[in-house]
């Protein structure tokens, strides 16, 4: 596996996984719903982990439970060394900078009354970090970094395309310097050609920044791109993981073939297709 | 409105041979509040047949779904068809009064939007809300209604029509919620649906269920069908022909798997090669680059001169710049507008 060491130790890890809520549509039974069990799997330093799976699978109330947002209930976390389901609240604000989200949708993930600058100077204001100056040059230095041009700065996300508010997105979750960036179908409401530079953008940032990709994504194929690892979410469970290649080329779980071939097209016209 | 369709079939040989569908260069643009005419659609002609399935490729911004509301004038208030023709079943839509239009919309020209949870109201039941459509457009009423209505939902739902029925919007799943717009849309027969990014927000295997929904559909009713998307990939298995649409003017049109594969146009080339490789393929080209499309999608409030695909093309010519390229045809089903081909 790419940029893996022998002596790394996996920087997220979960342990037997489980979360239930309550049904909605039933106040004062106490019928519960599974959206997770027994899910356990690693995501190593500097490596990318796809979840891929059907709507309603549990893939965002895993990235949830990950991001410290919702407690499992029941089952282990650990982020690096600490085991952060048994930490407190009050120990879990200083864990959250370090694992970020970045949502489906920008449009609705991006307070339309706030500037670009405003937008990704939020995060460092929460957490009371830098003096007002040099909280406006790291805000600038985000937005070059994501490739939103200097003369935006002062602009709100409303005159933004959608892949510019994607980029904002992705600036606001690096600005408290996070080692895992979890990204919830952050591609999905892209046009092709924006996702093409979104990729981009991510794969530049991953490399020199070192961060650690939870891909969550019904787009097998651009799953497999991305990743180095691959996991198929099915009614709460983790029913196949392993490498891209192996998860590729020796599918097991019909879930997966499944996934698989709804991604490669019909046989007389493969998808992609071979543009001659 | 079946009535209409068995007077057709009277018709001198003439009348009948005319398109279905004929859309002769539309011109559509929105009033901004700066007080200017922002053009979304600038000069857009093409037909689709009886039955046939055209799929309309377009990024934001093309003014793919401006394509849409035009068709059956449901255009927002700041909105304005400036030239054009629109002739449908040999009738031109464009000059047609609001009753008459109230008879094709959702009578013979039916139209599916993209979010179903939006489309349907939350508290009246699925059967109310597509009886409602039929009793608009047929002087049925009482169990006639209740009948006609049932029989339109077992045909996307063979199994469960009668539960579905008497289902809110809210207990139906995405998927589910799909396939009542597509019964409220076919619940008076017509011949053409009209269908914005339909699949958007559903995951594969749900948005395959709806596509071979829309396949069968086609087949037993003999629809016809503009399908709007900016995902090649539902194209590929299900339109006839694609219609490429950049910066509101047809870039390329023509049968989907020569569009596919051997696209003519820069622009559909460029968007193509943009997709990540196939999966079997990705053992070599994993966490590679993938291959974009230089300088900005297009934005119509700055008007450009030549080619509106001409600033990122990489084939750009001298001429590209000066004038815009005309229609150039392939095959009687094939035609492109670029300088490359003559233009």
């Amino acid at each position: 596996m790419l940029f893996r060491c022998e002596n790394d130790q996996p920087l997220l890890r979960a342990e037997n996984l489980e979360k239930r809520y309550k049904r909605a549509d039933a106040l004062d039974s106490k019928e519960e719903v599974a959206a997770l069990s027994e899910v356990s799997f690693s995501i190593f330093p500097r490596t990318t982990l796809a979840l891929v799976g059907e709507s309603g699978s549990g893939k965002s109330t895993l990235a949830l439970c990950l991001a410290c947002l919702e407690r499992p209930t029941s089952g282990n976390i650990w982020f690096g060394e600490r085991e952060v389901t048994a930490l407190n609240e009050k120990e879990l604000r200083a864990i959250r900078p370090q694992i970020q989200l970045v949502f489906q949708d920008p449009a609705s993930s991006l307070n339309p009354g706030w500037t670009a600058l405003e937008i990704v100077s939020e995060p460092l204001l929460v957490q009371q970090r830098l003096g007002k100056q040099a909280r406006r040059a790291k805000a600038h230095a985000l937005l070059e970094q994501v490739g939103i041009p200097a003369e935006k700065a002062s602009k709100r996300p409303g005159i933004f395309s959608g892949g510019q508010r994607q980029r904002l997105a992705i600036a606001r979750a690096l600005a408290l310097e996070p080692k895992v960036l979890i990204l919830d179908e952050a591609l999905s409401a892209l046009d092709c050609s924006v996702q093409a530079q979104i990729v981009n953008l991510l794969l530049e940032l991953q490399t020199s920044l070192g961060l650690t990709y939870l891909f969550i994504s019904h787009d097998f194929a651009m799953a497999a791109h991305l990743s180095d690892q691959i996991a198929v979410m099915h009614q709460g469970r983790i029913v196949e993981t392993g490498s891209v290649e192996t998860v590729v080329h020796a599918p097991k779980h019909t879930v997966t073939q499944r996934l698989i071939t709804a991604a490669m097209g019909s046989p007389a016209l493969p998808y992609p297709p071979k543009v001659a | 409105m079946n009535m209409d369709r068995e007077a057709g079939k009277g018709l001198p040989l003439v009348h009948r041979m005319r398109p279905f569908l004929e859309i002769q260069d539309l011109h559509v643009a929105y009033h901004s509040r700066a007080g200017r005419d922002v053009p979304a659609l600038a000069g857009v002609t093409f037909e689709v047949q009886a039955g046939e399935i055209l799929g309309v490729l377009g990024e934001s911004g093309s003014g793919k779904s401006t394509l849409a509301a035009a068709l059956l004038r449901l255009l927002p208030a700041n909105g304005k068809i400036q030239k054009g023709a629109v002739r449908f079943e040999g009738q031109d839509l464009l000059p047609a009064k609001p009753p008459e239009l109230e008879k094709i919309r959702g009578g013979r020209i039916a139209i599916i939007f993209q979010e179903p949870s939006m489309a349907l109201h939350p508290t009246i039941r699925v059967g109310k809300q597509i009886s409602d459509v039929v009793a608009a457009h047929e002087a049925i009423r009482g169990c006639a209604l209740r009948e006609k209505t049932l029989r339109v939902l077992t045909t996307v739902f063979p199994a469960e029509a009668q539960r579905v029925s008497e289902s809110y919007p809210h207990q139906l799943s995405g998927g589910q919620r799909q396939r009542v717009l597509m019964a409220q849309a076919i619940a008076c027969s017509p011949s053409l649906v009209i269908a914005d990014e339909p699949t958007a927000s559903l995951d594969p295997s749900t948005q395959e269920e709806i596509l071979s929904l829309f396949r069968t559909l086609r087949q037993k009713l003999n629809l016809a069908m503009i399908l709007i998307t900016h995902n090649p990939a539902i194209l590929a298995g299900l339109a006839d022909r694609i219609l490429v649409l950049y910066a509101g003017r047809v870039a390329e049109i023509g049968p989907t798997e020569e569009v596919l594969t051997l696209p003519r146009h820069p622009y559909t080339r460029a968007l193509l090669e943009c997709l990540p490789p196939r999966i079997e393929e990705e053992l070599f080209h994993r966490k590679a680059k993938l291959t974009v499309i230089p300088g900005d999608s297009p934005n119509m409030a700055r008007v450009v001169n030549g080619c509106q695909f001409g600033p990122r093309c990489i084939d750009r010519m001298d001429v590209c710049t000066a004038i815009e390229p005309a229609e150039v045809t392939f095959s009687d089903r094939h035609a492109v507008s670029c300088f490359k081909y003559g233009g």
